[in-house]
């Protein structure tokens, strides 16, 4: 958080940012907003029953299989965290 | 000379003697600081009452932290065990001593004969005195010259007796120096090995005898030098007895062996103000009078060392702050105290300080809590609030200071908690609202930090202490822990105190607790009611009649607070109450009825009506009561009974009704306010079940009353009840007696008031149409007040013609109408403000419903008469005479020339000034109405002509007139004559044309996808300005168009704007980047997310944070609006993936 915002209306609007997931921060790390990519990319194919029959017919899977291996695949969608170097 | 029939002449003459009187009092008068009075009244302790003062009677005790010793494995002095002890002798003490003085005043009763005027003791006892003093070993030192010593020694003597309360049963059990008094030597000084934790406020603080190190310096409780300071309560010195006592027949008794004369700590001996001895006169005093009549003030330091300047400084706080007045050499002083000097001085800026001073020294002493520790912050923090002239703000601050330092120290508190509490408890009987919630604050604070167990065992031993005050504070400060800690851990507790076998006291204040609970914590005590219920139940049967009365009063608060829900948690407790009300009289028998007038709404309304039954017997017996508490609370009872579901309104009219009226439908009720307003409501209520008709039936003669006040209270009571229940229920008869009856009260009226106009408006307005019989003689009423000498008078008749205007018209009387018209109109010269404003609404009102073609007056003269009162300064004309001109322009502007209507416009640019916001929005929606009929060039010119004027507020509303002008004649009309005023030299101007265009996009929403082309190379000038403000309109402007023009085809514009307002973004002034925030957020709508983030994407990761940090802002709220329709967007990464993390999307790589 900039020091000279803190005490200007945005720190609402940042405190506001910080509650939700999937906001991001000036410190993020390429790993976790890629994971928030995925994420994202997964709901909205489990959310839009068009995309979702879309990649079940080029799958060759049922839909409700497909849902299913994109909820899944949300617990690490690019794989364990980086260890951290410090 | 002298004739013996000439009157005797004096041989000089002189003033008379009140002219020399009056003089004499002028010279005084001079004298006098004329802010002593409102000094005295900003301390808290001289505007409180006596009650509340007792809070300086209070003696704090160490509570010895039990968790820490079972640490460490021993005992601690100061704990539980010590404190109940000293409780119980302060009982004792408190009883022997009422005892005493029993006896002393029966005594004096007797002797009163012998004793007549003479004010030194009997010879007699003064003989057997010297014989004790001479026979006693001597510890004790018999002084005649305080009377309140007599008790004390009573009180020793009584202990001498022996029994269970002998003094060698008490050394044993109690703390050693507990009696010591400050009469007596302090016992440190016989016995110096032991280490006298239990000091108290009179006696010698131990650093003063040989400087023994111990932890806690015992805090003053009360103001240090408070005894001395006041010259009657001094110790004579031998000079002073010598000169008042005869020469012979007093001899100088010789102390007894053992006795050494009291020692005063330094710290009080270095303040000033103790310094002052004897009667001698001294050199200072004169100086300080010679300074005074010279007028400079009091010798009083500003400036301290190491503090710097402070806001002020008072007497009193020299007292205090002593050993921080004067340089002193910092390297002779020991580490702890340095720490105590430092303590001080942030103490002396938090409370005397400037407010940037206060808030620095606040954050350094919460930061540094810790290393100071608890002991010396307390030790000077509590003793500051303890003192007498303590001011609202002083404490304000202080408080904080403890609120603050509690949150740092956390359990280090523990052994402070009583010092505290009997400081702060106080603040929870405040009359101050927020002295109220401090001290609940803190309390809750301090709970958390110390914990249950151990505020328990502090606060138990002042649960049954013998002074009420104390008992009081204790139990609101367990209700405070209650709330703070939950109820359930408290519970079994409060159990256990509320059947305490040992004193009704501890009952009394176990169920007060409960009450306190209940009032503080409203429904919130639901889920325990049960619980709570059953611990108070028992209170009900309790011997002592207080008991009762508390656990009653203790229920109706319960009851209160769970209201309309748990009634099956008062199952056990409705006998008791209602074989109760039976058996009890005077004030128990209101705090029962209090409790039952609670309880019945949360009845279910099957079995309410025999519960009702039985108390409407003592209700109405009660009826007849002369104590006004009783009767405030039958009626709020009745009002109770009357609002249950299941009471039938057959039953009110015939069992409550006549009793009722009989016993508070009488003249004295109506004299005091109180009982008026009770009366009033209970009334209303009762109107609810019995009807209208009922109600109003009984009441009506008295409108003829001779009383204005009953009259009054009759009116206003009609007046509630027809305008909830309506007047359908009114027959024909009655109606007659009702409208005959309020012309006759309006009339007869001395002071005119709200509530007759109001009643008179209500019932006319309820009656409608049946109104039309009497309208005549109404009317010739309100045209003969019209014409009053007196100004309110004249006021009260056009206010009424306000009211009745609608009525009137529906009764189709329109020549009463034009007549009242005509009247007023004449009567628009009134010199009185408030009247003529209310004759303008009233001239208004009459416009309204009559429509302007057949108002009579006609328009066109009404409104040149209008013109000229614009100017009038006054709110309430102003404000009604702009109503009138906004509906006239609205409706039939086109009766009036347009040039009256451009004289008009002149006039409404000096009402955008206003202060009220009412007067100012009236003004610029007329400005919309006159160019709508008017043509918009004429009224435009004026408003941007006004652009040019100095103050802000009157441009202000200027922008918003254009903008309305804009909206109702078509923007088209507007935006060029705006395009081109922004071409002028004038900064004011040129902002001035940006918020109207700002609010004309706003206004006119999608019709601004016409105008965008347009405007948009005034945009490029203006978001590259250097102005900031400029930048900061335009970024406004921005976001209302493109909001505007959203999926309406003017993406190459937009486009074209976002790349003006992107860079922007950087902006740091609060405003600035806040409307630059809004136009990106608002590019979102209209450009899709896609094309913002492929904006974002450049900064995101960029080296410097800065730039990171505003790209990750605007890339959150990016997300957060539309975070689904991002995921098409995001970049293909794939290429960064390594080692285990694979970054490609595999899911959207798919295809058929």
């Amino acid at each position: 958080m900039s020091s000279e915002l803190r005490y200007t209306a945005n720190t609402q609007l940042e405190h506001l940012h910080a509650r939700y997931t999937g906001t991001g921060h000036a410190d993020l790390t390429k790993y976790e907003w890629l994971t928030h990519q995925h994420r994202d990319t997964l709901a909205s194919i489990v959310g839009h029953p068009t995309l979702a029959s879309y990649l079940a017919i080029a799958d060759g899977e049922a839909v409700g299989r497909v849902k299913f291996e994109m909820t899944e695949r949300m617990l690490q969608p690019c794989g364990p965290p980086p260890a951290k170097d410090d | 000379m002298t004739s013996p029939g000439s009157p005797r002449l004096v041989d000089s003459f002189t003033a008379p003697k009140e002219v020399l009187q009056e003089f004499a009092d002028l010279a005084e008068e001079e004298n006098v600081d004329p802010f002593a009075e409102t000094a005295s009244k900003r301390q808290i302790a001289s505007r409180q009452s006596d009650y509340h003062n007792r809070k300086f009677n209070r003696q704090a005790n160490e509570s010895g932290d039990a968790f820490k010793a079972a640490e460490e494995g021993k005992d601690v002095e100061g704990g539980y065990k010590d404190a109940m002890k000293v409780q119980l002798l302060e009982k004792e003490e408190q009883r022997v001593r009422r005892a005493i003085e029993e006896k002393e005043k029966q005594a004096r009763e007797e002797g009163k004969a012998k004793m007549d005027l003479d004010k030194t003791p009997p010879r007699a006892e003064l003989q057997a005195a010297a014989q004790e003093l001479a026979a006693m070993s001597g510890t004790k030192r018999k002084r005649r010259w305080d009377v309140s010593d007599t008790a004390e020694d009573g009180g020793e003597n009584k202990e001498n007796k022996g029994g269970e309360w002998s003094k060698e049963a008490l050394e044993g059990a109690a703390p050693k120096k507990r009696r010591s008094r400050w009469d007596a030597t302090p016992a440190d000084v016989s016995a110096p090995g032991e280490t006298p934790k239990r000091s108290r406020w009179d006696q010698t603080p131990v650093a003063a005898n040989g400087g023994i190190d111990v932890p806690m310096t015992p805090i003053i409780m009360n103001a240090p030098g408070f005894m001395q300071e006041d010259k009657h309560n001094r110790y004579l010195t031998d000079e002073e007895l010598e000169a008042i006592l005869p020469s012979s027949g007093y001899a100088i008794v010789t102390p007894p062996p053992g006795y050494a004369p009291l020692v005063r700590p330094p710290k009080l001996t270095a303040t000033p103000v103790t310094e002052v001895g004897g009667f001698q006169i001294q050199e200072s005093s004169d100086a300080a009078a010679a300074a005074a009549a010279a007028g400079l003030a009091p010798e009083l330091p500003t400036e301290i060392p190491g503090v710097g300047s402070l806001a002020f400084f008072k007497a009193e706080d020299a007292q205090y702050f002593a050993k921080i007045l004067k340089e002193e050499d910092e390297t002779e002083l020991s580490v702890e105290e340095m720490k105590e000097r430092k303590i001080m001085r942030l103490l002396l800026k938090i409370k005397n300080g400037t407010p940037p001073v206060r808030k620095t020294a606040l954050r350094q002493i919460t930061d540094k809590a810790r290393e100071f520790g608890a002991g010396p912050l307390f030790d000077k923090i509590l003793p500051l609030l303890m003192e007498r002239t303590l001011e609202d703000q002083e404490r304000h601050l202080l408080v904080k200071v403890i609120d603050r330092v509690l949150y740092k120290l956390d359990d280090l508190v523990r052994p402070y908690v009583h010092k505290i509490l009997v400081v702060i408890e106080p603040l929870l009987i405040d009359e101050d609202y927020y002295a109220r919630v401090e001290g609940r604050e803190i309390i809750s604070n301090l709970s958390k930090a110390a914990g249950l167990a151990h505020m328990i065992s502090t606060m138990r031993p002042d649960i049954d202490h013998a002074d009420e005050y104390v008992r009081n504070t204790t139990a609101r400060a367990f209700s405070v822990v209650a709330s703070a800690l939950g109820i359930p851990s408290l519970l079994p507790f409060l159990k256990a105190v509320c059947r305490s076998k040992k004193s009704w006291q501890a009952r009394h204040t176990g169920i007060r607790i409960v009450q306190q609970i209940a009032i503080m914590m409203g429904c919130a005590v639901l889920p325990h009611l049960r619980n709570l219920v059953e611990c108070i139940a028992h209170g009900l049967q309790d011997e002592q009649q207080k008991v009762r009365t508390m656990t009653a009063l203790g229920l109706a608060a319960l009851a209160e607070a769970s209201a309309p829900y748990g009634i099956e948690s008062f199952d056990n407790v409705l006998k008791p109450l209602w074989v109760g009300i039976r058996l009890h009289r005077g004030k128990s028998l209101a705090a029962f009825l209090k409790a039952i007038g609670f309880i019945l709404p949360l009845m279910d309304p099957e079995y309410v009506a025999y519960y009702i039954k039985e108390v409407t017997i003592i209700l109405i017996r009660e009826f007849q009561t002369s104590d006004e508490e009783m009767k405030k609370i039958v009626l709020k009872v009745v009002q109770q009974c009357a609002a249950t579901e299941g009471v039938t309104s057959q039953y009110i009219k015939q069992d409550i009704l006549p009793d009722f009226f009989k016993a508070f439908w009488v003249r004295r009720m109506a004299l005091d306010r109180r009982n008026y307003r009770q009366v009033v409501e209970t009334t209303v209520e009762l109107a609810q079940k019995a009807g209208v008709a009922e109600i109003v039936g009984r009441i009506v003669n008295e409108l003829k009353d001779e009383a204005e006040p009953y009259r009054k209270m009759v009116m206003e009571t009609i007046t509630k009840v027809v305008a909830s229940l309506g007047a359908s229920d009114i027959d024909e008869r009655l109606e007659v007696r009702l409208v005959d009856g309020i012309i006759y009260s309006f009339q007869e009226q001395t002071t005119e008031d709200q509530v007759m106009l109001d009643g008179f408006g209500t019932v006319v307005n309820a009656l409608g149409i049946r109104v039309k019989p009497y309208l005549t003689q109404i009317v010739s009423t309100i045209l003969w007040r019209l014409n009053n000498k007196s100004a309110k008078v004249r006021q009260q008749a056009a206010d009424l013609t306000t009211r009745l205007a609608v009525v009137i018209k529906q009764c189709g009387e329109d020549q009463l109408l034009n007549k009242l018209g005509l009247v007023l109109f004449e009567q628009l010269g009134e010199e009185y403000p408030d009247t003529l404003g209310s004759i303008i609404a009233a001239e208004g009102a009459i416009a309204n419903v009559v429509g302007m073609t057949q108002m009579n007056p006609p328009v066109k003269d009404l409104l040149p008469r209008m013109t000229p009162i614009l100017r009038n300064r006054h709110e309430k004309v102003q404000e009604a005479t702009i109503n009138l001109i906004g509906r006239i322009a609205d409706r039939g502007a086109e009766y009036v020339p347009a040039r009256e209507w451009m004289r008009i416009c002149f006039e409404l640019l000096d009402l955008l000034k206003a202060h009220k916001k009412g007067i100012r929005r009236a003004a610029v929606n007329s400005f919309g109405y006159i160019a709508k009929s008017l043509g918009p060039q004429d009224v435009l010119q004026v408003l941007l002509t006004n652009l040019r004027v100095q103050e802000r507020q009157s441009r202000v509303c200027s922008t918003v007139a254009i903008a309305i002008v804009a909206e109702t004649c078509g923007p088209f009309t507007c935006i060029p004559a705006i395009l081109n005023e922004y071409r002028t030299a004038e900064l004011n101007v040129r902002t001035g044309c940006l918020k109207a265009l700002s609010f004309v996009f706003e206004y006119v929403g999608p019709q601004s996808a016409y105008y965008a082309d347009s405007v948009v190379t005034m945009l490029e000038d203006a978001l590259t300005d250097r102005d900031l403000v400029h930048r900061q309109t335009a970024s406004t402007i921005v976001k209302h168009l493109a909001l505007g023009v959203a999926g309406l085809g003017c993406e190459d514009s937009m486009l074209h704007l976002m790349n003006l307002v992107w860079p922007n973004c950087f902006e740091t002034s609060p405003h600035v980047i806040g409307a630059v925030m809004e136009a990106i957020e608002a590019m979102r709508v209209t450009l899709g997310p896609g094309v913002l983030l492929s904006y974002i994407l450049q900064g995101l990761f960029h080296p410097a944070r800065k730039v990171r940090e505003v790209y990750w802002r605007i890339y959150n709220s990016l997300y957060l609006g539309a975070a689904d329709a991002l995921v098409p967007f995001y970049p293909d990464l794939g290429e960064l993936s390594e080692g285990q993390n694979v970054y490609d999307r595999h899911p959207l790589q798919m295809f058929i």
